[in-house]
């Protein structure tokens, strides 16, 4: 244990507080694309102080700084503290980008990390499919080499932000003769391309989109491919490994849980302030121990990464645990609302412009997308705890 | 930078781990609880060889000099071991009371023995966290009247006591007009018991007039008993799964079924995140005062929720042989309970947690 806190972070902190003050007003709303100039703009700004990007080689659009366990840990804190986002950070920057720095090419990297960085290049993942979902490796979209160009052919779907996204990294089968697992490639290609449909589904909060994909005779350029030919299992699973870290990130959790308790500070009943309602301040105070929790293990994982160390289980549980304390947090959130829970949308009376209800239903889709809860037990209990495995389709 | 173990910590549990597992196996741990031994001196004598009494106690006083996060590693393993031995008040909440607030005179006559081993140190501390019916010590001058309650490694040859103004006490375990009573509880791997006082001459640790003292001395013991749960949640988890390969039903080990493999997926991913919580606490014990106390209500409390679902769901992972007194598996089970009642509650945990963010109105 050697967290040495000093002065230098006492400064740092302050630095990260006097810059959110004097710019807060230019924050974009996270995962809010219609205004990509105020996103690009705002991301830039936090690119250039090292708030996004931190320890992204310069070389590649980063701030390049050495990775640092407080410094990531003050710059979390003090965004959520805030109440703004700490930078756009879609599929693109959070999923893929890291896969990119472990098992990409020098050309891919230089070619796609900056503009990714930059939120100049939005990026959807296009892993799903009608009968895919659960048993991913079972997908069947196809792509087979026609001179120097992948033809790619099927459907995607539930691929969230294809409607907005500028390129898609994509699963595809190649090789159909291997094996299941070893079939599969990795392809990156421009949503322009000729041949994609994309497909609108309405989901159930009415507010955040995904949609289908169809591809028919999509021509990606060879050289666009992530891996070797049937190697695209291996990134896919890099990529969900911090998918699942993301889709579980107890800062965001902690920014909502400061939000809750800010509302039940104001809020009445009766006469009562929430927060004095002692089993609404006990029930509150649960969820501060569960999202504190989430956070220690958090910085165990940035060390552990850091120092090459073994943090398997702790990092398998992430995604179950941050989704769930999301989850039930927003839900616990309508319930002290009481029927001003039930308002929506631009309802008079609706408190926090309905996030707590529109929240409680788009976690409700972060249990299930990115690996549904079930599937992260299984792979907690047979791969963390190596109990007997399910028996396998034979492939 | 790091946020982690270091190898000597590492090699410190396991150390721990290996001793008691040759010298407190189940069968020693039924025996003293069966005979209801007052003390396991082997199992003790082990425990000082290895230097335990010593951890947090200065060099200067014949101690290693460690900080609590060490003692806490101490605790887990302990609590792996459902170990029968004495350690929150000897060796962490009384020899850092003393170090902090004792006279020099006291820190000489004190110190060096318990980092010995040679003298073993109770606690009873519960009356400056809520005094119930039955108890309450008042001081009038240096003499103390009144009951304590839940002395923790009551048999001991020494007591450190709380009054209710925080003042803090050293009192001879067979100082005239105490009268002492083991307390029978669901845990019997460790003792507990009441002190009775009459008018019985004290020794007060001078700078516990500061009742700051008292508080760090709790939030050490928060910190030891949620240690302990950890340590005690994670074996029961690994028995459990390593039961689930064994035990066969339906032509297959029972952690096939995937009922079986999500109880312990559950249990592993309550419990994971609880581990990096509790270094944090301990940590900040010594290096982070100003986030201490509201880390340590937050780890103890929320680590006696998920010490209480791993309790019986590791129980119910074993069905009708994890309910026998045989399997033993109930040490464990009633070692979480304990801990999570002493000390404070998780409920009361959480209140103490929101009046330190200014949450709750005067
Ligand atoms: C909001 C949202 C956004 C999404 N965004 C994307 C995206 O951008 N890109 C993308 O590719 N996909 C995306 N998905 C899809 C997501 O990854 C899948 O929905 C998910 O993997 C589950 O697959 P499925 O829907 O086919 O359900 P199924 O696999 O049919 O599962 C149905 C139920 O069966 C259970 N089940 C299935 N197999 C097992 C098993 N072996 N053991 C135990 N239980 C099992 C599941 O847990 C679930 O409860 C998104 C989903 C949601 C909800």
């Amino acid at each position: 244990m050697d967290l040495s806190y000093g002065s230098r972070y006492d400064d740092f902190r302050e630095e990260v507080r006097s810059f959110i003050e004097t710019h807060r007003h230019l924050a974009a709303p996270d995962w809010d694309v219609s205004d990509r100039t105020k996103l690009q703009e705002w991301q830039q700004l936090l690119i250039e102080q090292g708030y996004v990007g931190r320890t992204i080689p310069k070389q590649y659009g980063g701030y390049g700084a050495e990775p640092d366990i407080l410094e990531a840990r003050i710059i979390a804190d003090e965004f959520a503290r805030a109440g703004i986002t700490q930078g756009f950070s879609g599929q693109g920057i959070a999923y893929l980008m890291p896969a990119l720095l472990a098992m990409g090419t020098d050309e891919q990297k230089e070619r796609f990390i900056p503009p990714t960085l930059r939120a100049e290049m939005l990026w959807c993942e296009g892993y799903s499919e009608p009968n895919a979902g659960s048993d991913l490796a079972s997908l069947k979209t196809s792509a087979v080499l026609d001179g120097d160009e992948w033809v790619v052919n099927g459907q995607k779907i539930w691929t969230s932000t294809a409607e907005s996204a500028d390129w898609m990294f994509c699963l595809v089968r190649t090789e159909p003769d291997a094996p299941r697992h070893k079939g599969i490639s990795f392809l990156l290609f421009s949503m322009k391309s000729p041949g994609i449909e994309v497909v609108p589904l309405k989901t159930m909060s009415g507010t955040h989109q995904f949609n289908e994909v169809f591809f028919k005779d999509v021509r990606v350029p060879k050289d666009q491919i992530v891996g070797q030919r049937g190697d695209g299992w291996k990134v896919a699973n890099l990529v969900l490994e911090h998918e699942r870290e993301d889709l579980g990130d107890p800062n965001f959790t902690q920014q909502r849980l400061n939000f809750l308790i800010d509302l039940m500070k104001t809020e009445t009943v009766d006469g009562r302030r929430l927060i004095d309602i002692p089993v609404y301040r006990d029930r509150l105070m649960q969820f501060q121990a569960e999202v504190m929790a989430l956070r220690f293990n958090d910085l165990r994982l940035l060390s552990a990464k850091l120092h090459n160390k073994n943090a398997t289980l702790a990092s398998m549980v992430m995604k179950l645990q941050g989704c769930e304390v999301r989850h039930e947090l927003e839900g616990f959130a309508i319930d002290v609302l009481g029927e001003h829970g039930l308002l929506y949308e631009d309802a008079p009376y609706v408190r926090n412009d309905g996030s707590w209800q529109a929240n409680y239903m788009f976690n409700l889709g972060l249990i299930i997308g990115g690996g549904t809860a079930q599937i992260q037990k299984n792979i907690i209990s047979e791969r963390g705890l190596a109990m007997p495995r399910e028996p396998r389709p034979a492939s | 930078m790091e946020f982690g173990l270091s190898q000597e910590q590492t090699l410190l549990q396991d150390s721990v781990v290996q001793y008691l597992n040759g010298a407190a196996p189940l069968d020693r741990i039924k025996r003293f609880v069966n005979n209801c031994e007052p003390r396991a001196d082997d199992v003790w004598s082990g425990m000082v060889d290895l230097g335990i009494p010593s951890l947090i106690i200065a060099e200067e006083h014949g101690g290693i000099g460690c900080e609590l996060l060490d003692a806490a590693l101490v605790a887990e393993s302990l609590g792996s071991c459902a170990a029968p031995v004495p350690f929150a008040a000897t060796a962490v909440m009384v020899p850092w009371a003393i170090a902090e607030a004792g006279s020099d005179e006291q820190q000489l006559r004190w110190l060096p023995k318990l980092a010995e081993g040679e003298v073993i140190a109770g606690a009873a501390v519960t009356e400056a966290i809520s005094t119930r019916l039955d108890a309450g010590v008042h001081a009038n001058g240096d003499t103390l009247s009144g009951r304590a309650l839940f002395a923790i490694d009551f048999e001991a040859d020494v007591y450190l006591i709380a009054d209710r103004d925080l003042s803090l006490y050293l009192v001879d375990a067979d100082a005239s007009g105490l009268r002492r009573r083991p307390l029978t509880t669901i845990d019997k791997t460790r003792r507990y018991g009441e002190l009775v006082f009459e008018n019985v001459q004290a020794d007060r640790l001078p700078g516990s007039s500061d009742p700051e003292v008292c508080r760090r001395v709790i939030d050490a013991g928060r910190i030891i008993l949620a240690a302990d749960t950890l340590g005690a949640s994670q074996r029961m988890l690994n028995k459990a799964v390593n039961y689930s390969k064994e035990r066969m039903q339906f032509g297959r080990p029972i952690g096939s079924f995937q009922a079986v493999k999500h109880m312990c997926a559950e249990m592993a991913a309550q419990l994971e995140p609880c581990r990096a919580m509790m270094w944090y606490a301990a940590h900040a014990f010594d290096a982070r005062p100003e986030e201490a106390r509201l880390t340590i209500c937050h780890t103890k409390s929320h680590l006696s929720e998920v010490g209480k679902f791993i309790a019986r769901t590791s129980t119910e992972v074993h069905g009708g042989i994890g309910f026998t007194d045989e399997l033993g598996l109930h040490y464990w089970f009633k070692r979480i309970g304990a801990n999570r009642q002493l000390l404070g509650g998780p409920t009361q945990l959480r209140e103490e947690a929101a009046m330190r963010q200014g949450l709750v109105e005067a």
